[in-house]
């Protein structure tokens, strides 16, 4: 780990000055930026402390409805706050499906959605990494790709953003809120995270200095509560990165669809909302022949980045089951193995539900 | 005399002997409460930190290191390369038996295998050491890796700890010809890493020509000959310190090149260093177990009896030293068929050299083998656990031999019915659970030898009634301070609370190696001879004295209970330790026992530890997620010293038997030779919620060849059995046979 000045400011003005100058990085719970210090991935000559700024620990609902989170919200705290996992629930579910519980009371939502790439080659200083060092080239391109993208990479990069939390958030068309030097601004999430294009270590439309303040959740978003889910396909049961996740949601009006909600999680480098499999599924009844249309049309532009045929197809099979689970309503209580294929289904027979 | 801790025996109430007690772990309350002074823990006066700089190439030499650079760094003491390393009394290339394994010492500029150890920065802070570290910005010269099975393959004389590499009884080739059924399959099994909790660490501290060690050991006589011969020290100059460790799993067994470069920096500095391998510096000059493909091909009579096992393993090794992953071994043991063959062969790679890990050979082989039955158990239409007993060995294959005690059929009994094997139906994908999800049922056999080793032991009664016990043994944290302070007190008629134990330390008697699940046997052992050998004599002394109640005694015999020697013929005559010492005017008494295995039994006969495992899986249809959900071992293994460290034991394995089938593989680049998981984030071993439901039978066998307290070890029969189950029961759920491990869901598409 090198050297680096440590600041740690109690207002946002201060924060957003320190954290101008270049070779600057904020420091939220430190969960990924201290992993990727102490490995030399990054360097930054000075952290910007923002755990003492005042009022980002909020989660608060706003004059016109929105839900506002702060950006400093524990991904615990937000996931068991009954109010907001009521109207929110596959965000919930999707916050408690992501690392560990230490982790989950540590890590804070901000983070979360600046969270670095898993790909093992930009862990590996050795290895040719466009992501960490521009223009050395992409190791994972002829390596190791199993767990690659296969939606938006470009041959620059095919790495994926690993966040769970960021899928539901993209379905449910939530806006991040930015403070900088030049003020505050309002992006979507869906156009938050950028495609990798031939610059794949600008990952977002970040500029230096700005800072993400909170997350709003717009007011109509709570409409999907009755009918939502997330679910995550896993190596192993708990503790691990999505293969591939996605999370649906479902407006029902006497089970016809007025409105579907679809994304998909690491897949691309971004969250990955599906626009055109929720046009499939507008008007339609909730049956699962049209939620297998809607996965095909999810996945039509996809195309393996490497050995990674299967993730279209495991992720063609997860939208669906996350429709067909959607439909069948949220359940009442938080799975115990929440997103997991192995949580108790609902209202499931023997050749129930699981099999779609 | 070591500064181990003092341990309490916690409270608890004895009813008979200490042997057979499921006490929990003595040091149990140490470790919770952060008392327990692992390695890395030991900061003596004037320390300094030592860190690796390890190569990032596979193969070639290293050009440049920049020595100023990192010297330069604030905090930076010195910087150990070839040119200024300590010289050593003998070269770590040298290899005069096969368990000397070879060393990276910084003795040249080449590189061997991605990991290797290329300098070493010390200084007066760790964060100043790695900063250093990387300072040196390596230079190579690189040359292209070889990696993978697809190398030219040669065949090794040995493998193991020195097996034959090839063994046969009958004509393979004419029975598999004549059969009525054949099968051929070939399984393959990835690169692991041992991740032991705590990686190798050491404090290195020389003091004057004295060199006093703190690292975790799993041969503490073994570690100190090793740096006698590499300092040109005299044992007795030399103290290894190793009460405790994180875990070992046999790359503990040997001191690593890390080990010894840690003790060459506090040399070269001449002040205390310690140096401790990161998480990733584990994937790489620690050992591992090596991958390996077999090839099974079985051949079947009419009647579902084996005619004929060719078990060929292909393997790698490192390109410098040997180490051959002996898989095929596992077909001498479990079943009985008039032709059997054995064999392995190797490639060389760029690779640190594997080593034992968590059943060397019977963990690899037996997943391979257990799937292979049950294929041929499917393809002769029998039920697996029918199947197997049909071709149950009464004798041990290849040799001939008959076993010392056996209760396999036992095991399959019990273990079958707590798992209500009798409802499985012979077909797969029948099964579904109330979600729709698929079931499936497996079962695999477990096996593992029973092997001793040698060790001593003193014991000690003093005049106050009460005991010491010792022998240099190992906890590794599987029970060792507590299950070997049960046979020490047994062996001097004692209750725990009145002996000390002692332990973990090179000055003690030596008490080989914890390894080969033959510690509690080979240190009991030793432990037990000493009592025998201290009561004995404090026997003659009563026995002699005509003022002692026992006196003349000697022809009918005394034994030891409860702090006092008894007539043997007339329990009520007897005199208290305490009160025979102060008679005859001694403090103490002390006497040292020895142990090792009774060759001319094991001539006669074959020793082995045997299981039966049963494994539930549920398995997504569409989704191929895979979850182990339940699973019950029974096993006999001899003497149980400590029902609840042995059933740890069990279910330790056990669970590594889940990660071997599911999850766990050392992902490796193809073109430049290094590991690309080599982290807990992504390197993945069961979680909790990876393995619901688990239970261990403990079978009863008695067995008085083994070694007189009758123990056989269960520190890794259970990851045997186990991985074959869980394969065996993805096939029961999917019908599909999936023989490249770890299974994976995208393995199940389709
Ligand atoms: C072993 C492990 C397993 C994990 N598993 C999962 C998983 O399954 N699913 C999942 O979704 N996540 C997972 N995570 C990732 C985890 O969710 C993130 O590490 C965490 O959310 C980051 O939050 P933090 O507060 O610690 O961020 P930090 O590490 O402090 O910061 C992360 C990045 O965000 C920047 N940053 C932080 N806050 C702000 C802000 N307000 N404005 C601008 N920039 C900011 C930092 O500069 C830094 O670049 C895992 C992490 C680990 C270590
Ligand atoms: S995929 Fe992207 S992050 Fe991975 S090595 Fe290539 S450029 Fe780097």
């Amino acid at each position: 780990m090198n050297r680096f000045d440590y600041i740690r400011p109690t207002s946002l003005d201060e924060a957003i000055a320190a954290a101008s100058q270049p070779g600057s990085a904020f420091l939220a719970a430190g969960t990924n930026l201290l992993d990727l210090m102490k490995g030399n991935i990054t360097r930054p000559d000075r952290i910007v402390d923002i755990t003492k700024l005042p009022d980002l620990d909020r989660i608060e609902t706003l004059e016109d409805g929105s839900t506002r989170i702060g950006a400093l919200v524990k991904n615990a705290d937000l996931a068991y706050h009954e109010d907001f996992a009521a109207r929110f629930p596959a965000v919930a579910e999707a916050l408690l499906s992501g690392a560990s519980a230490q982790l989950r009371n540590a890590a804070s939502v901000g983070g979360n959605l600046l969270q670095r790439t898993r790909c093992r080659y930009f862990y590996d200083t050795a290895s040719a990494c466009n992501k960490r060092e521009p223009g050395s080239g992409c190791d994972s391109l002829e390596g190791e790709n199993a767990g690659q993208a296969v939606l938006g990479w470009s041959p620059s990069c095919i790495a994926t953003h690993p966040s769970d939390f960021c899928v539901p958030l993209a379905a449910l068309g939530a806006i991040v809120e930015i403070k900088g030097p030049d003020g505050s601004r309002d992006v979507a999430l869906t156009d938050f995270h950028r495609l990798p294009g031939d610059r794949p270590d600008i990952e977002t439309v970040l500029a230096p200095g700005e800072l993400v303040v909170a997350i709003r959740l717009p007011a109509e978003a709570a409409g999907f509560a009755a009918h939502s889910r997330y679910l995550k396909l896993r190596e192993r049961t708990s503790y691990a990165f999505a293969l591939v996740s996605a999370a649906a949601m479902l407006r029902l009006e006497d089970g016809v669809i007025a409105e579907a909600r679809i994304a998909i999680g690491s897949v691309a480098a971004k969250p990955w909302r599906a626009k055109s499999a929720e046009a499939v599924l507008k008007g339609m009844k909730a049956e699962p022949a049209f939620f297998e249309k809607a996965a095909r049309e999810a996945f039509a532009e996809a195309k393996p980045s490497g050995d990674n045929a299967d993730k279209i197809e495991l992720g063609r099979r997860i939208v669906a089951r996350a429709l067909t689970l959607a439909s069948a309503g949220t359940p009442t209580e938080m799975p115990a193995l929440p997103a997991s294929p192995f949580a108790p289904l609902p209202g499931a027979s023997a050749n129930g539900v699981a099999h779609v | 005399m070591s500064d181990i801790p003092t341990l309490s025996a916690g409270s608890h109430q004895r009813h008979g002997s200490n042997i057979g007690q499921p006490l929990t772990r003595r040091d149990g309350l140490l470790k919770v409460t952060g008392g327990a002074r692992y390695a890395a823990d030991n900061n003596p006066d004037g320390l300094l930190h030592a860190v690796l700089a390890v190569a990032s190439i596979a193969r070639g030499r290293v050009t440049h290191l920049d020595v100023e650079a990192a010297k330069a760094h604030p905090g930076v003491v010195d910087v150990m390369v070839p040119g200024n390393r300590p010289a050593l009394a003998s070269d770590p290339d040298e290899k005069s038996n096969p368990f000397m394994f070879r060393l990276d010492l910084l003795q040249n500029d080449r590189v061997r295998y991605a990991g290797q150890p290329i300098a070493v920065v010390i200084a007066e802070t760790f964060e100043a050491a790695t900063e250093g570290a990387r300072l040196l910005a390596p230079t190579y010269e690189t040359e292209q890796a070889r990696t993978g099975l697809e190398g030219e393959p040669f065949a090794p004389e040995k493998v193991g700890a020195g097996n034959a590499a090839r063994a046969q009884s009958g004509d393979v080739e004419a029975e598999l010809a004549g059969s009525a059924r054949t099968l051929e399959a070939v399984y393959e099994t990835p690169a692991q890493y041992h991740n032991a909790m705590e990686p190798h660490a050491v404090v290195a501290h020389w003091q004057g020509d004295r060199l006093v060690i703190d690292t975790p050991s799993q041969g503490l006589a073994m570690a100190v000959m090793r740096v006698a011969g590499l300092f040109g020290l005299t044992p007795d100059k030399i103290l290894v310190r190793s009460p405790f460790l994180g875990g070992g799993f046999g790359s503990k067994g040997f001191l690593s090149s890390a080990q010894i470069l840690g003790i060459l920096a506090a040399k070269l500095v001449d002040r205390p260093v310690k140096l401790a391998l990161t998480r990733p510096q584990m994937f790489g000059p620690v050992g591992h177990r090596a991958p390996t493909r077999q090839t099974l091909r079985i051949g079947l009579g009419q009647d579902g009896k084996l005619t004929a096992i060719d078990h060929a393993t292909l393997t790698a090794s490192s390109t410098f030293d040997d180490f051959f992953e002996p898989a095929s071994d596992i077909s001498h043991t479990l079943y009985a068929a008039p032709a059997i063959r054995t064999s392995h062969e190797a490639v060389r790679v760029d690779t640190g050299t594997p080593l034992f890990m968590r059943a060397p050979g019977e963990a690899t082989g037996s997943i391979a083998l257990e799937s292979a039955i049950d294929e041929a158990a499917e393809t002769a239409g029998l039920d697996p656990l029918e199947f197997r007993l049909k071709n149950y060995a009464e004798a041990e294959p290849i040799s001939g031999l008959p076993f010392s005690s056996k209760a396999l059929r036992e095991c399959y009994e019990q273990g079958a019915a707590r798992f209500g094997w009798a409802d499985r139906p012979r077909e797969p994908r029948t099964m579904r659970d109330e979600n729709g999800l698929l079931v499936g049922w497996g079962m695999g056999t477990a096996t593992f030898p029973a092997l001793m080793f040698e060790a001593e032991a003193r014991a000690v009664i003093r005049a106050d009634g009460s005991g010491v016990m010792e022998t240099g043994a190992h906890d590794m944290g599987q029970g060792a301070w507590t299950a070997l302070a049960q046979i020490a007190a047994d062996a001097i008629g004692l209750d725990l609370t009145r002996v000390t134990f002692n332990a973990g330390s090179s000055d003690l008697p030596n008490a080989g190696i914890a390894g080969g699940s033959g510690h509690t046997a080979t240190a009991g052992m030793a432990l037990h001879k000493a009592g025998e050998a201290v009561i004995a004599k404090l026997a003659d002394l009563a026995t002699e004295d005509e003022a002692s109640p026992l006196f003349g005694a000697d022809n009918v015999g005394v034994i030891a209970r409860d702090g006092k020697l008894l007539r043997r013929d007339d329990e009520s005559r007897g005199e208290a330790f305490g009160d025979i010492l102060k008679r005859a005017g001694l403090s103490n008494i002390e006497a040292r026992g020895k142990a090792g295995g009774d060759n001319a039994a094991r001539e006669h006969y074959a020793m082995h530890a045997h299981g039966a495992v049963f494994a539930e899986v549920k398995i997504d249809p569409d989704l191929c997620q895979i979850r182990t959900t339940r699973l019950v071992g029974a096993f006999a293994a001899g003497r149980i010293i400590n029902p609840r460290l042995v059933e740890s034991q069990l279910f330790g394995g056990m669970i590594w038997g889940v990660s071997f089938a599911l999850h766990e593989e050392g992902i490796q680049d193809k073109r430049s030779g290094r590991i690309v998981n080599g982290d807990f984030g992504e390197y993945h071993v069961p979680v909790n919620a990876d393995v619901p439901s688990l239970e261990a039978i403990l079978v009863h066998e008695e067995d008085q060849l083994v070694n007189l307290l009758g123990i056989k070890g269960v520190g890794e029969i259970g990851i045997t059995g186990t991985g074959g189950a869980i394969a065996n029961a993805i096939w029961h759920a999917t019908g599909k046979r999936l023989r490249r491990f770890p299974i994976r869901p995208a393995d199940l598409l389709g």
